[in-house]
């Protein structure tokens, strides 16, 4: 009797461990991602920290997608964020390596491409003369790829605004061709439903903060 | 109840095991300097920090026993430490650079590359098109670069006491025989080839490769483009003509092809830039080309290049032979170039590389002493077919091994008043050259050539060998040594077959310092020459020389905020005798000190570029008949100046990308004064001067982006 209680014990006990393993992902990711969705988090150095973060969850997981595409989207909102040109080329590789690693797990993924398509656009302000077109083609390429796998992304528009928005009008910037992009994106924001609490759900108060600078 | 208290403890175990351990330690690099940044890790847990700005870390973490610390940055090889957990804990670690582009070492002895690829070069592409005073030739642009001299009145890149014949051109990996318009006297024609074909030039003032031969100084080596980023339409108006292309991407991006088409006429536009002779047929130029390019496999691929051209130009000036006479030069050319060249990787490190290249070039002269003589006609034509197949083995991380060949059939005709001077010259050449890498910092190179002519029914062989050295990461010291052979010019060939090759050794040694936004390069050369042609008392290839020198080149972009300079210095001490010289003698074409800084300011706000360039050289020799032999080229010219300026602006019209560019060249109008011509009883002289001192440029260029969804992309 005592022997079976003893394994009944140990099976409860190694079925809590496991169940631990799998909440306490859920728990960690909760728990960062949350970091994410305030906006005083987002500095450059804070940014490569929680990136950091999710990098080591990423390496201990190795089979879920997310560590790895928050570690990028980190290091890559990083890059945007530098002062110095010098650090951007490095965060960029740093967020093309990890995401890269998020595509072998999830492939034909439509939030992978907005991650790809931040990190081309990243790039260009090193040497815009040089980079601009090539970057500028690829980062625009992923986006129409993106929509194509999922029209309702709202994410995929309001990229497409924030370039547009960017982008000096003589080579094809617009201020009002973003405004209807972030408007789409608005709209689709509004019926979005983030396929569990920890999936992509960013963007919003960003594309009603450019949105309010163009009214 | 002693059960269930069991079963609680049983649950909570693993809990319980958890007692938290502080983990604290610094990363520093090899020279004890703090990183910022790393990614501290417990292996297979989220347990972990990332370093301060003094390279410290802490954390807390649940993990026990024996477990690995790893640490990871970018730039630098990750580390694992095994520790034991057991209460708190110091870890210490020394990080290492990768070995990467910026920490391998590459061969720089006496070239200057312009690429997007490599991290370490001194030039980009687009450096090339918006140098001031440059024009958007290639040449003109290398003429601000250390090492050059500037010989605006004679064709072709005269670098380090070399002649412009002694500098060759290559489009991937093929030799082009006619790389330049046809000029007028003193008006050389410039670059035939748009800077915008090209993703890489490599400017090499001596030492280079094994897979070059026939330049005695210098190789100008141009990459040409891959698939464009997308399908267009282009359009151009200038105040001397207009062009037009299109460039088409393939559905799958794997392919495209495009064709130009261009028309330029001086005619009109003579009023303002008032030359100094006047023209008998206005310059005129008509061009088309096409290219092709296809992706034959994920490392394969196929490129065509097709060119075809038309010119025709003539002046009337007056005659220095005859006075009160005037002297008409008319020409008519017309050039055909092709170029198809293949590239795959053939797996297990093996690289091949193949081209065929077919070309013709044709000027017809009209010489006249109008209402004295009879005109005289001049012809001619040079074609040359040529293939050339190249094998690439990589060795290990970074050493490798390329060997080939290369064959080319050139026949040279010329006519003066119907009276020939033809030949065809069968030239072969293999080549072995290997890049071996001792360690990360330190490469050799060694190679040879080996040629053989036809037409001086000769052979040679020719050794090459570079060393370069990673000082530091930032800074390399790099040696060239070789032999440069090349066949006799045309003119002289043709009426004298048997001669020997020109040979020339070079001795280079080069520091080079290259920081994110500087460069400085110092290069010391000496150059000897030997069997150069000499044509009194006979034409021989008994003539001798040498050039030594040094030179400086410092680039910043970043000093000054928006501007990005560039300053080269070259001091150059050559002699030679060849041709009809006497003796040993500076020769007219080679300037002692030669010094450009190039300026681009960027104004990003109103998307404009402005540029100036300034150009000085010291006097060049001429030749006095009126002095005694000993005094021979002892004479020199003024000194010469420059100040080549640009704008351009940057706009769209109609979600046309679109430029506008004003450059003026030779903005104050200097006087530039390249050399004296004497008529043949000594008692009458003119100055060899630029026939338009002063060009003032103005053009648009448009870019259409096709098809429907290109136009999605634009709008992005």
């Amino acid at each position: 009797m005592k022997r079976i209680l003893f394994s009944i014990c140990l099976f409860v006990g190694l079925a809590s461990v496991s169940m631990a393993q799998s909440a306490q992902y859920e728990d960690v990711m909760t728990k960062n991602v949350a970091l994410l969705d305030d906006a005083t988090n987002f500095n450059p150095d804070k940014l490569l920290e929680i990136g950091n973060t999710f990098e080591r969850i990423a390496a201990a997981e190795k089979t879920q997608w997310l560590p790895f595409y928050y570690a990028s989207y980190c290091y890559v909102m990083s890059a945007f964020m530098q002062r110095d040109n010098d650090k951007v080329d490095d965060l960029a590789d740093k967020a093309a390596v990890n995401i890269e690693q998020a595509e072998a797990i999830s492939p034909k993924n439509d939030e992978i491409n907005c991650i790809k398509s931040l990190v081309a656009t990243s790039r260009i302000r090193v040497d815009p003369p040089t980079r601009g077109m090539k970057y500028g083609m690829e980062s625009a390429d992923l986006l129409v790829q993106a929509s194509q796998i999922n029209q309702e992304n709202p994410r995929v528009y309001m990229l497409q605004g924030q370039s547009l928005f960017y982008t000096p009008e003589q080579f094809g910037g617009s201020k009002t061709e973003a405004k209807k992009k972030f408007e789409i994106a608005l709209q689709k924001f509004s019926t979005f439903k983030p396929a569990s609490s920890i999936a992509p759900h960013w963007g919003e108060a960003y594309t009603k903060g450019l949105l309010a600078q163009i009214k | 109840m002693k059960q269930l208290n069991l079963i609680l403890v049983t649950l909570f175990l693993p809990v319980c095991m958890m007692a938290q351990q502080r983990i604290t330690g610094k990363i520093t690099d090899g020279k004890k300097r703090p990183l910022q940044g790393v990614n501290i890790a417990v292996k297979d847990t989220y347990d972990g920090a990332t370093t301060a700005a003094d390279g410290s870390f802490s954390f807390t973490t649940d993990a026990k026993g024996v477990q690995y610390i790893t640490a990871t940055l970018l730039g630098y090889t990750a580390q694992e430490q095994k520790v034991f957990i057991n209460g708190a804990l110091e870890v210490n670690m020394i990080m290492r650079n990768n070995v990467n582009d910026l920490k391998v070492v590459t061969i720089t002895a006496g070239s200057f590359e312009a690429s997007d690829e490599g991290k370490t070069t001194v030039l980009k592409p687009l450096d090339i098109v918006t140098t001031a005073g440059a024009g958007a030739d290639i040449v003109n642009a290398l003429k601000t670069l250390p090492g050059t001299q500037q010989t605006n009145d004679r064709e072709g890149l005269f670098v380090r006491g070399g002649t412009g014949y002694e500098t060759q051109t290559y489009i991937d990996g093929m030799m082009v025989r006619n790389p330049f318009y046809s000029g007028l006297p003193d008006q050389p024609g410039r670059g035939r080839f748009s800077p915008f074909l090209f993703k890489g030039t490599t400017f090499s003032s001596g030492g280079y490769s094994a897979q070059y031969g026939q330049g005695l100084s210098s190789a100008l080596i141009l990459e040409s483009t891959d698939l464009p980023q997308r399908s267009s339409y282009s359009l151009g108006a200038s105040v001397i003509g207009v062009s037009g292309g299109l460039e088409e991407l393939s559905k799958d991006k794997k392919g495209s092809y495009g064709l130009e088409a261009d028309y330029t006429n001086l005619g009109p536009y003579l009023g303002v830039l008032k030359p100094k002779f006047r023209f008998s047929a206005d310059p005129e130029i008509m061009g088309a080309s096409a290219n092709f390019r296809r992706k034959t496999s994920k490392t394969g691929m196929l490129k065509f290049y097709g060119y075809g051209n038309k010119t025709h130009m003539g002046t009337i000036r007056p005659s220095l032979e005859h006075p009160g006479y005037e002297e008409q030069f008319e020409l008519r050319n017309h050039n055909i170039y092709t170029n198809l060249t293949y590239k795959e990787s053939l797996g297990n490190d093996w690289k091949f590389n193949a081209g065929l290249s077919y070309s013709v070039n044709v000027d017809k002269i009209d010489l006249d002493t109008l209402n004295k003589s009879t005109p005289a006609k001049v012809k001619n034509q040079s074609e040359l077919a040529q293939v050339k197949a190249m094998l690439t083995k990589g060795l290990g991380q970074y050493s490798l091994l390329r060997f080939g060949g290369e064959y080319q059939y050139g026949v040279e005709k010329s006519a003066f008043n119907n009276w020939p001077a033809n030949y065809v010259d069968n030239y072969a050449a293999g080549f072995v050259e290997g890049d071996i890498y001792v360690t990360p910092r330190l490469v050799g190179r060694f190679g040879g050539r080996v040629e053989y002519s036809s037409i001086l029914d000769k052979a040679n062989v020719a050794p090459r060998v570079s060393l370069a050295y990673k000082l530091t990461g930032l800074s390399q010291v790099s040696f060239a040594y070789g032999d440069f052979y090349q066949k006799p010019e045309q003119q002289y060939l043709r009426f004298k077959p048997d001669m020997g090759y020109m040979k020339a050794t070079h001795y280079i040694a080069t520091y080079q310092w290259v920081a994110k936004h500087y460069t400085l390069r110092v290069e010391a050369f000496y150059k000897k020459y030997h069997d150069l042609v000499k044509t009194s008392p006979d034409t021989t290839t008994s003539g001798t020389g040498y050039a030594k020198g040094i030179e400086l080149f410092w680039r910043d972009r970043k000093t000054i905020r928006n501007t990005d300079y560039w300053i080269s210095y070259s001091y150059l001490d050559t002699k030679r005798n060849y041709l009809n010289y006497p003796f040993q003698v500076q020769p007219d074409f080679a300037a002692k000190h030669t010094f450009s800084v190039v300026y681009k300011y960027n104004i990003s706000a109103i998307s404009t570029n402005l540029g100036i360039t300034y150009s000085f050289a010291t006097g060049r020799p001429y030749y006095n008949p009126n002095l005694p032999e000993s005094k021979f080229m002892s004479e020199k010219t003024m000194t010469y100046n420059s100040i080549g300026l640009s704008a351009s602006y940057l706009t769209s019209i109609r979600k046309a990308f679109t430029i506008f560019v004003l450059s003026v060249s030779n903005a104050p109008n200097f006087k530039q004064v390249y050399g004296y011509r004497y008529s043949s009883d000594k008692l009458r002289r003119e100055e060899v001067v630029p026939n338009i001192p002063r060009f003032i440029y103005l053009g648009m260029f448009m870019n259409f982006g096709i098809d429907r969804r290109q136009d999605v992309i634009n709008n992005l």
